[in-house]
């Protein structure tokens, strides 16, 4: 069964936004909400810039599913996060509770208030019929029902951004690291899908064991 | 008994009772749980007309796709 994840490789995002333009695009996001943006930091500071393509991660364990007080959050079996937004009433948990700040809020209505909710859908649409137009206004296209990947990691220039079945992503990120020999960071990895090294719960780390001294140093 | 010393030991078990009753108290950590969803049900993406219910080519179609994104298996 495939699980569905991103990975931005900061080696290569080279801040072009095409991501960020793909996703606006494919689903005609109105101005205001950016369900994807790319994010910069170190800017303009010779090798230490790099830059990160940020949406939702469709976490393991998504924070926004626990903290949402009307559960409108569902994941399917393929590991994406969606929601109804028959169900959001615009609280903004969602957004507090996200370390990525994925969930945006349209302005609606009198005095600004906020409308419901809308993120990334890992192009997966939402709890309408597939391929309908009403999932098509209300979430966006449904690309993975029609046996695409999301638009935004199939539009990336540089290849920087992949999305897909975890298993394949990791194999072509093992590969180009292989072969460049640095970057092997998967920025974003452990805070959506957990640390594979983490104790189980309950169980403190242990602390590592301290260095020997080198002979004739210094303790 | 007396009653007096009826009444000393009830009152003696009543303090007992709320002094030990702070023993009891849980560490209130917050323990975040998922609700269960309350929204409308979702079909599956090969649940439609493309694959028509055939979960195998839909994961083959998928892992096929994902392979576009690894410049080392294109020609060069």
């Amino acid at each position: 069964m495939a699980r569905m994840k991103f990975l931005c490789d900061a080696e290569r995002c080279i801040e072009c936004n095409s991501c960020v333009t793909a996703c606006k695009n494919e689903h005609e996001v109105p101005w205001g909400v950016n369900r994807r943006r790319v994010v910069t930091i170190n800017d303009g500071i010779e090798k230490a810039e790099k830059s990160i393509s940020v949406a939702c991660m469709h976490c393991s364990d998504a924070p926004c599913m626990a903290v949402c007080p009307v559960d409108c959050f569902y994941k399917t079996e393929q590991g994406v996060v969606l929601h109804d937004k028959d169900l959001c009433i615009g609280c903004g948990y969602c957004f507090y509770a996200c370390p990525f700040g994925a969930p945006q809020f349209p302005q609606s209505g009198a005095f600004s208030m906020r409308g419901k909710m809308d993120k990334c859908t890992f192009c997966a649409g939402g709890p309408e019929a597939d391929n309908s137009n009403e999932e098509r206004v209300r979430y966006g296209r449904n690309r993975l029902a029609e046996g695409k990947l999301p638009a935004c990691a199939e539009m990336c220039s540089t290849k920087a951004l992949l999305g897909g079945d975890a298993d394949v992503l990791s194999d072509i990120y093992r590969e180009r690291v292989l072969r460049r020999g640095k970057g092997g960071e998967m920025w974003g990895w452990a805070t959506a899908y957990g640390r594979p090294d983490a104790p189980p719960a309950g169980q403190q780390p242990q602390a590592p064991a301290a260095p020997a001294p080198a002979p004739g140093g210094k303790s | 008994m007396s009653k007096g010393k009826g009444v000393m030991a009830t009152v003696v078990a009543l303090a007992a009772a709320f002094t030990l009753a702070g023993c009891g108290e849980r560490p209130q950590v917050i323990t975040y749980k998922s609700g269960t969803y309350q929204g409308k049900p979702d079909s599956r993406p090969w649940d439609n007309a493309p694959f028509k219910g055939d979960q195998r080519a839909w994961e083959l179609a998928l892992k096929d796709r994902a392979q576009t994104q690894n410049e080392y298996k294109r020609a060069n």
